[in-house]
């Protein structure tokens, strides 16, 4: 069984490997994104510190639901889902090697991206270690949610809109309290409430997304 | 209750009053069947008659309205990943990635089954006539080779039962025979094959049933 999953999980490394241009365009996306924001905003320092934690979250949340998009689309459309549904191994196991694959390749170069965007909003170096640790946190959480979403949407022409649509409200309380641990460290103090929620919340969508995700991708290979 | 499975063990299957509905369309209607070792069941039928539809149910990717499969006098919906690992699906994708080698592709489906040797695999690249793509990745091969790989991974995933969706689509003659001659050599050991397919098959040593739907 775990023999299978890490099998998936060096299959979609890679694959990442192999078309890393597309791997690449959620990490752009962040980093434009966020860039705006000064853009828009104007370039004191003191204001966009304030506004720091979260332009950076709203930004991870946004590249995370662009990537997460394409989790199973490719494996879907070529028929190794199909192959993957019927293999006789647990779906799920197989569903959490692909989601940790996607992380792995999505989410954490997003995290050791995130000090030089956040440098660039005015953050203090000082405040990058929670910074990291609540994005890192927080892009576990929007993969789980978005690969349930992702799977839901599979069957749809144009489903990314209605992925957004579905995955966004609930990656409201995450963001909540992941842009304010960052707000918190910012400033100088302690931010270990918000951040032990966030891992709170990341165990919990970690746990109960792959027997979901599972679910949805049996219903939508009908 | 678990079904105990070991390769090329296989027990008998069988379908019963199968009824299967797309939205108010009744796609298959009290569908029946048998299945024994070492036979194989040519499944035929019009275009839109149900024959992918059965083929699915069968595989427990679609769950019929009406009716149940049992494999070993079990149904199958008792213990789906085991029913799952004592059969081989081909369906109309050939379920390979475009970025990954011939030999990738199949090292890694045949490995969520089974644990097999490289040796394994190039033996069944060369058996499908593909020894000089081994390295090549599968989205630089023709349409027929593809299907030739795709029948490679059902080889290797040395399962009983073969469920095979038109196995011969952009195949040419020399591959369908070649089909044709792996799921005779299928049969002889042991297996069994559901087939459906458009044209007569002529399997070597075997005389395929038929099964009409309409």
């Amino acid at each position: 069984m775990f023999g299978a999953a890490c099998l998936a999980y060096r299959r979609d490394l890679l694959l990442a490997f192999r078309h890393w241009g597309q791997v690449a365009q959620p990490l752009v996306f962040f980093v434009i994104v966020a860039t705006l924001f000064p853009l828009a905003l104007g370039p004191q320092l003191a204001e966009l510190r304030e506004i720091a934690g979260g332009t950076l979250w709203v930004a991870a949340l946004l590249a995370s639901l662009l990537g997460v998009e394409l989790l199973f689309r490719a494996d879907h459309a070529d028929g190794t889902l199909e192959q993957m549904l019927l293999s006789g191994q647990p779906l799920a196991i197989l569903v959490l090697a692909k989601g940790l694959a996607h992380w792995t390749v999505c989410g954490l170069p997003l995290v050791l991206l995130a000090p030089l965007v956040a440098a660039g909003l005015g953050a203090p170096p000082a405040a990058n270690c929670t910074l990291m640790l609540s994005l890192a946190l927080g892009t576990g959480i929007l993969s789980a949610l978005g690969a349930i979403g992702s799977a839901l949407t599979l069957g749809l022409r144009r489903g990314s809109l209605l992925l957004g649509l579905l995955v966004l409200p609930l990656a409201m309380p995450s963001l909540i309290f992941g842009a304010r641990a960052i707000d918190l460290a910012i400033h100088g103090d302690n931010a270990r409430g918000p951040l032990l929620l966030l891992s709170a919340m990341l165990v919990l969508s970690v746990t109960l997304a792959p027997p979901a995700v599972a679910a949805a991708l049996r219903i939508s290979a009908e | 209750m678990k079904i105990s499975l070991q390769l090329h063990n296989f027990s008998r299957l069988s379908a019963r009053g199968i009824e299967f509905w797309r939205g108010d369309r009744r796609v298959l209607a009290d569908v029946s069947l048998e299945l024994e070792a070492s036979e194989c069941l040519h499944v035929v039928g019009t275009n839109g008659a149900g024959k992918t539809t059965l083929l699915r149910i069968i595989a427990g990717l679609l769950s019929p309205e009406r009716g149940q499969v049992a494999w070993g006098g079990y149904d199958t919906r008792s213990d789906t990943d085991g029913w799952r690992a004592s059969f081989s699906y081909l369906g109309h994708s050939d379920g390979l990635k475009a970025e990954l080698t011939a030999h990738e592709n199949l090292a890694f489906e045949t490995r969520l089954r089974r644990p097999v040797r490289d040796g394994e695999v190039d033996d069944a690249l060369e058996g499908v006539g593909l020894k000089a793509a081994r390295n090549l990745p599968a989205g630089f091969l023709s349409a027929g080779q593809r299907r030739r790989l795709a029948m490679a991974r059902v080889m290797l995933a040395a399962a009983p039962l073969w469920m095979l969706d038109e196995p011969c689509t952009n195949l040419d003659a020399g591959g369908s025979m070649l089909v044709a001659g792996l799921i005779g050599r299928h049969l002889d050991a042991g297996g069994a094959a559901i087939i459906a397919a458009h044209q007569a098959l002529e399997i070597p040593g075997h005389t395929p049933r038929r099964l009409e739907l309409s």
